[in-house]
């Protein structure tokens, strides 16, 4: 395992920017995540560190050594693709050996057999090392993709959307596992996805991609509670942020030049109104078994927080909001610091 | 509008049985969600109604009437497959209108009811926009619109956000169950996302291998499972169980499980000895040192207002949810304590959920 630079790395297509002058500096044993929706020029980044593409500034080194210009099979770099894409007509033991058989590697017999043995065990796989690749559930063929990746010992793992073709509950149990096999493993990680659930559970760092940018980059804690902008606030959260307009509620001390209040569910009280005065009217309690989600419309503005399961509130509540510690926002979108 | 009504439905492709004796109502005006995996019968029954499949036994009434044996235009409904299909070469107005003119309905007609659905989800400004330079939110405002111009007695919908990006999915989940309130028309919503269908069902039906496993309103369902199969589908992470032995009597307050005594809500019927399970959601747990119930933290994964925590005990991995200020370590062994009166009990060989007086006593707890 090892550590990976990018610097000042940009990639485009024909006009399009898809990457724009990337820092990126990926630690050794480190699990990165970059976030973004479609076009933000995630797969790019992974495409342009596995020497798929060709960058047309910066440069990328793979432990201390410039890459730049060396070839995808000079790079030793592993990719994982959203696909399973595996040998129909081979075992899964054949499935997990064949990175290993490539006559470059000249390992033994007894050598691969080990090796496949203990990735089967890190993925789970090992009860079905026998059986066709093609007779497995969705679930065990991503693992058998995975551990394909995991038998060599890569300077970094590349995963482009690995679980997306999941169903959700393979996909919850995938995450735990992919976490517990990479901190097992000391591996370096550069993982993309659109999936903010997937970033915030696995990530060591999570790096927002927005049009060939990053927007920010940090622990996944700093991404969710200091948010470097609108952007970036609207990407993690469920239920989403609220974005109010300066002067909706009243008690915020909105420092001057403040334009919009980010609120989230901890940045808000919200009681029965009691006196006469009320902010809001609750809209909807909308039932999802663990939580609620409170729906309340004050003015022409909706908000969505959670709330406890046994909340005495219902619809067309009138209710008092008070704002605790919210973000604040500027003009042009920027995160107003110490607010 | 109108109220569906399937009695003894049945559907079986030769010796493959999709559908078995299905019996539900879906009253005037509910938003109604066959929820399930695939395979489980729930498009086979939609395009029953629908019309599209003849059922092997059984009648569906719509409004009273029987229309088991009725062509799918003969009933008045509307079908719903993937939102998006928008036709590129016409303008919003054209896009909605589409329907109405091939019933042939005259041009004033038209205009009129086009502006309604219009206003109705907040396009109207967009009307005479053509539809490729909309956003994909407007974009999935325009197809809905199609759909409802009509104004058939009901809407089918077979997964229509399917393909969507989760942000996106969100967004439209609320944008339907909005629009839902605004009008009121009887809908049957097919989905396998349990969590579309916490959060726009008024009932869910949770369908395996073609029967109906539980049918009520989405609290019901999520709160009293009626089997081990619905408690594992619902909810995410979803139920965690913990096995154990032994028979339990009518009045009991405490099973034994894993060497800790677990206090109980109520059992309320006798049950022969055998393997039983302990049925917890993962916000029903906490962390205390004091518990008997120990494990070792296997992983944690952090979603900002909560983290849910897998612990690794003798009878296999546990998810809780907890605060996400708690701080935790891979490895740290912890006490697992339980909300007694939030607890199911089942029957192992069964998958039956044992009565208890969380069943009798409704919503308390």
């Amino acid at each position: 395992m090892a550590d990976v630079w990018l610097r000042g790395v940009s990639k485009s297509f024909g006009d399009i920017a898809a990457i724009r002058d990337l820092q990126l500096h990926i630690s050794d044993g480190e699990f990165v995540v970059l976030l973004g929706p479609t076009g933000a020029g995630k797969t790019t980044t992974l495409r342009l560190i596995a020497g798929l593409e060709r960058p047309e500034k910066g440069t990328i080194h793979i432990a201390g050594r410039d890459a730049t210009a060396l070839p995808p099979a000079a790079r030793d770099v592993a990719f994982v693709f959203q696909q399973y894409s595996l040998y129909p007509h081979l075992s899964v033991f054949e499935n997990l050996a064949f990175p290993l058989r490539s006559p470059a590697r000249k390992m033994s017999e007894p050598e691969i057999r080990a090796r496949v043995e203990e990735v089967a065990r890190l993925v789970r796989i090992h009860h079905k090392l026998d059986n066709r690749s093609t007779k497995l559930s969705g679930g065990e063929m991503q693992r058998v993709a995975i551990g394909r990746a995991l038998v060599r010992k890569p300077a970094i793992y590349l995963m482009d959307e690995p679980l997306s073709s999941l169903d959700a509950k393979l996909r919850a149990e995938l995450r735990l596992e992919l976490k517990r096999i990479q901190t097992e493993l000391g591996a370096t990680v550069l993982y993309v996805t659109h999936d903010q659930i997937e970033a915030m559970t696995m990530a060591d760092r999570i790096g927002i991609l927005a049009d060939g940018v990053l927007v920010q980059i940090g622990t996944p804690k700093a991404i969710y509670t200091e948010p470097a902008n609108l952007h970036v606030a609207a990407r993690l959260g469920q239920p989403a942020i609220n974005l109010l307009p300066v002067g909706l509620l009243p008690d915020a001390e909105a420092p001057t030049g403040t334009k919009t209040i980010g609120a989230r569910t901890e940045h808000l009280t919200i009681e029965s109104s009691a006196n006469g005065h009320a902010d809001g009217t609750v809209d909807w309690v909308e039932h999802l078994g663990d939580q609620n989600h409170l729906h309340v419309t004050v003015k022409d503005k909706k908000l969505i927080t959670l709330t406890d399961t046994d909340t005495p509130l219902k619809k067309g509540d009138q209710v008092t909001i008070r704002l605790r510690n919210p973000l604040f926002f500027d003009g042009a979108g920027n995160r107003i610091q110490g607010g | 509008m109108a109220e569906i009504r399937v009695e003894n439905l049945k559907k079986d492709f030769g010796s493959f049985i999709a559908v078995q004796d299905s019996n539900f109502v879906v009253a005037d005006g509910e938003f109604f969600v066959m929820l399930g995996p695939s395979g489980c019968g729930k498009t086979t029954t939609l395009r029953m109604i629908a019309g599209l499949e003849l059922p092997t036994g059984g009648r569906i009434l719509l409004d009273g009437e029987d229309v088991t044996m009725r062509r799918a235009r003969e009933r008045d409904i509307a079908f719903v497959f993937q939102l998006f299909a928008l036709y590129p070469h016409m303008n919003v107005r054209k896009n909605i209108g589409f329907p109405l003119l091939a019933q042939g309905m005259p041009a004033a007609e038209i205009k009129r009811n086009v502006e309604e659905v219009a206003r109705l989800l907040r396009i109207d400004h967009l009307l005479n926009k053509p539809v490729s330079g909309l956003a994909g939110g407007d974009r999935q405002r325009v197809a809905l619109g199609r759909a409802i111009v009509r104004r058939p007695k009901c809407f089918l919908m077979d997964e229509p956000l399917g393909t969507l990006d989760t942000e996106f999915r969100d967004l439209m989940v609320h944008d339907l169950r909005d629009l839902h309130n605004r009008i009121h028309a009887t809908t049957v919503y097919v989905t396998h996302d349990q969590m579309e269908a916490m959060s726009m069902a008024d009932k869910i039906a949770v369908m395996n291998h073609g029967v109906i496993e539980q049918f009520g309103t989405p609290q019901e369902i999520y709160d009293r499972p009626a089997t081990m199969f619905v408690a594992d589908f619902i909810g995410s992470p979803p139920m965690n169980f913990l096995k154990f032995d032994g028979g339990i009597e009518k009045g009991a307050r405490q099973i034994v499980v894993q060497g800790a005594s677990v206090s109980v809500p109520e059992v309320r019927e006798d049950v022969a000895p055998g393997g039983m399970a302990l049925g917890v959601r993962p916000e029903h747990i906490r962390f205390d040192d004091n518990s008997k119930l120990r494990g070792s933290v296997y992983g944690a994964e952090y979603l900002g207002t909560t983290q849910i925590v897998a612990v690794e005990t003798a009878d296999g991995i546990i998810k809780a949810r907890v605060p996400a200020e708690l701080s935790v370590r891979m490895g740290d062994t912890v006490g697992l304590a339980l909300n007694g009166a939030r607890l199911s009990l089942f029957e192992q060989a069964s998958g039956r959920a044992i009565r208890t007086s969380v069943h009798d006593g409704g919503n308390h707890g």
